[in-house]
């Protein structure tokens, strides 16, 4: 009887296509044919309309600059998924809040001339700033809008993420208006600095260094510190850890402040590259951030970091390489397309992400 | 006995979950030094008895002591930082953390460091497997091991009772025979346990004095020797070995 059964059922794998591996080979070849062809019509194009050598260099370094920002947002996405199982949505908005935050200074000090005078103080300052108005904004978030509903269905504080987003985005238009309003940035800043004998603009410099520093020192927080491995070890089994008597509430508000003081740096270093915030300028890096740490494998430190990095430089380097041959206008308004190709490419081929587990996590 | 002060005490203790009566006037009491089991089937309410013990449920009536002092309905950590830790079912290690991490960890609520660190020693001399594993992830190492840096870690605690949570469950036979020759070594050094199992035969014959726990009732209550000889309990737990 139930060597019948286990019969039926072999057979009945072998007769079953398997459709999804079929679907997914099709879509992987026709990714890389695309990619293939794009970067083919680029690179041949007649010698005045293709870009120079430097160019591409200019493309990967602000790629790396923007993907240390994204790394910054992405580990807040990451901490916080790390330990509550939950994607706070609302991070972006986080990350405004700082931008914007330090902005009512930056543009004060701009006036005053301060920011032109002592330059490194200045953006200490505002980077300090940022932080503090960042960390405000996640710790309110966690106490009103989701440690109550601890506990509750995951579908739940995921909503609930998306409403805080929402509220936060509308609070702020409503407090300080619809319009995009210039970052002043000192005029240290402007042009650029030789690196290893490469020009590399000055901001994308100091965004580097700033990021590069934060990285570490998070790194070595969460590696060294008792509260690092408080952190990792609610992350790994919530009840376990409250047995070592970890208070595993306080654990999660220190989640939510790092987050917060990284989503803060970010919020300058971005405000700076770009030289202008709004108050919808937390949604498309937020998005893009929470597409990094799904990259490199959400829940993980080094994927935030890994996939940030990628992403930026894809941003950056992908639209011109794959669009400007086929003749697209502006490829660089496309940017965003890429960001969610690559979304939905790892959710069909490695759901875990570059350093994750491998299996899909359901949200 | 009766002149000393129990370290452990469960009085008159009633839990429910919603309107399901689990505990249902529960009376354990541990004495400094002794090796005490809790034996019952599935569902019988000893798991509840430790969380009650921890803070994770708080009795509906009834009261838990620690040295004389009433801590039902104090947060975990409170308990914990009093003197209470356990040895989770199923080990239960931080498995991507290290295993120096892991001991580390059970020790958080500590000050003293310099007791710590002796702490950790005598930890080791106890299980010199773990120090050669000391570097390595705990969720890398076998079974056996794991069990050894679980107790070493609630051992890190330095506490006044050492709870364990069915320490043979879900190990090979050779192993379980490793884990109570374990509980043997860290009765030998002084501590006060309280052990949880199903294992009854192996569990009464290290420990001085058990308790039945039959469908959240204390059914029996003896020395470990008594227990091993009565036909009741022959009947219905040592039958099967």
């Amino acid at each position: 009887m139930s060597e019948e059964a286990t019969t039926v059922r072999r057979l009945g794998r072998v007769e079953r296509l398997p459709t999804r591996r079929i679907v997914l080979t099709a879509l992987s070849l026709g990714v890389g044919a695309a990619v293939a062809y794009g970067s083919y019509r680029t690179l041949t194009l007649p010698a005045g309309a293709r870009y120079s050598g430097s160019a591409w260099r200019d493309f990967l370094v602000l790629g790396i600059a923007q993907g240390a920002v994204y790394a910054l947002i992405a580990l807040g996405y990451t901490l916080v998924y790390g330990i509550l199982r939950m994607i706070n949505f609302a991070h972006g908005e986080v990350f405004m809040a700082g931008a914007f935050g330090s902005f009512f200074f930056a543009d004060a000090w701009k006036e005053s001339g301060f920011l032109d005078r002592r330059p490194l103080l200045a953006v200490l300052l505002l980077v300090l700033i940022a932080m503090a108005v960042s960390v405000t904004v996640a710790v309110l978030l966690e106490r009103i809008a989701y440690r109550p509903l601890r506990g509750a269905p995951r579908l739940v504080p995921l909503i609930t993420a998306i409403g805080a987003s929402l509220f936060l985005q509308n609070t702020f238009r409503g407090l300080f208006g619809a319009q995009t309003r210039g970052y002043p940035k000192p005029r240290v800043l402007e042009g650029t600095w030789s690196i290893l004998g490469i020009p590399v603009q000055r901001v994308q410099v100091i965004v580097l260094v700033v990021a590069g520093v934060a990285l570490i020192a998070l790194t070595l927080v969460v590696a060294r510190t008792k509260t690092g491995k408080a952190m990792r070890a609610a992350a790994q089994d919530q009840e376990i850890a409250s047995l070592m008597g970890i208070d595993v509430d306080r654990v999660i508000v220190t989640t939510f402040v790092v987050g917060g003081m990284l989503a803060g740096i970010a919020g300058v270093l971005f405000a700076l590259t770009f030289g202008n915030i709004s108050y919808f300028m937390g949604f498309a890096p937020g998005i893009t951030a929470f597409t990094a740490a799904v990259l490199g494998g959400i829940g993980s430190i080094a994927g935030a970091a890994v996939g940030g990095l990628i992403i930026g430089v894809l941003q950056s380097v992908g639209p011109a390489l794959l669009l400007t041959g086929i003749h697209v206008p502006s490829p660089f308004q496309l940017k965003d397309v890429v960001t969610f190709l690559i979304l939905i490419l790892v959710l069909l081929f490695r759901p875990g992400g570059i350093l994750g587990t491998g299996e899909a996590e359901k949200v | 006995m009766e002149d000393r002060r129990p370290v452990l005490e469960l009085r008159g203790v009633f839990t429910h979950y919603g309107l399901v009566s689990v505990l249902r006037d529960v009376n354990v009491e541990i004495y400094p030094g002794e090796m005490v089991c809790l034996l019952g089937g599935n569902a019988s309410g000893k798991t509840t008895t430790l969380k009650t013990i921890l803070g994770y449920v708080t009795p509906s009536q009834g009261e838990v002591l620690l040295d004389g002092e009433v801590v039902s309905g104090l947060p975990t950590r409170e308990i914990v930082r009093r003197g209470v830790s356990m040895v989770p079912e199923n080990r239960r290690l931080f498995p991507d953390m290290t295993v120096l991490e892991n001991l580390e960890l059970g020790a958080y609520l500590r000050t003293d460091r310099r007791k710590v660190a002796e702490d950790l020693e005598r930890v080791l001399e106890l299980f010199p497997r773990v120090r050669e594993r000391l570097k390595q992830k705990a969720g890398t190492l076998s079974g056996g091991e794991q069990q050894m840096v679980a107790m070493g870690r609630a051992l890190m605690a330095d506490p006044k009772v050492l709870l364990m949570d069915e320490p043979s469950m879900g190990l090979a036979p050779v192993l379980v025979e490793q884990v109570f020759e374990i509980i043997r070594t860290i009765r030998g050094l002084g501590r006060t346990v309280f052990v949880v199992e199903q294992n009854a035969n192996m569990a009464l014959s290290i420990a001085d004095r058990g308790y039945v726990l039959q469908t959240g009732q204390i059914v029996l209550a003896d020395t470990a020797e008594n227990l091993l000889n009565n036909p009741l309990m022959r009947e219905a737990y040592l039958g099967e070995l």
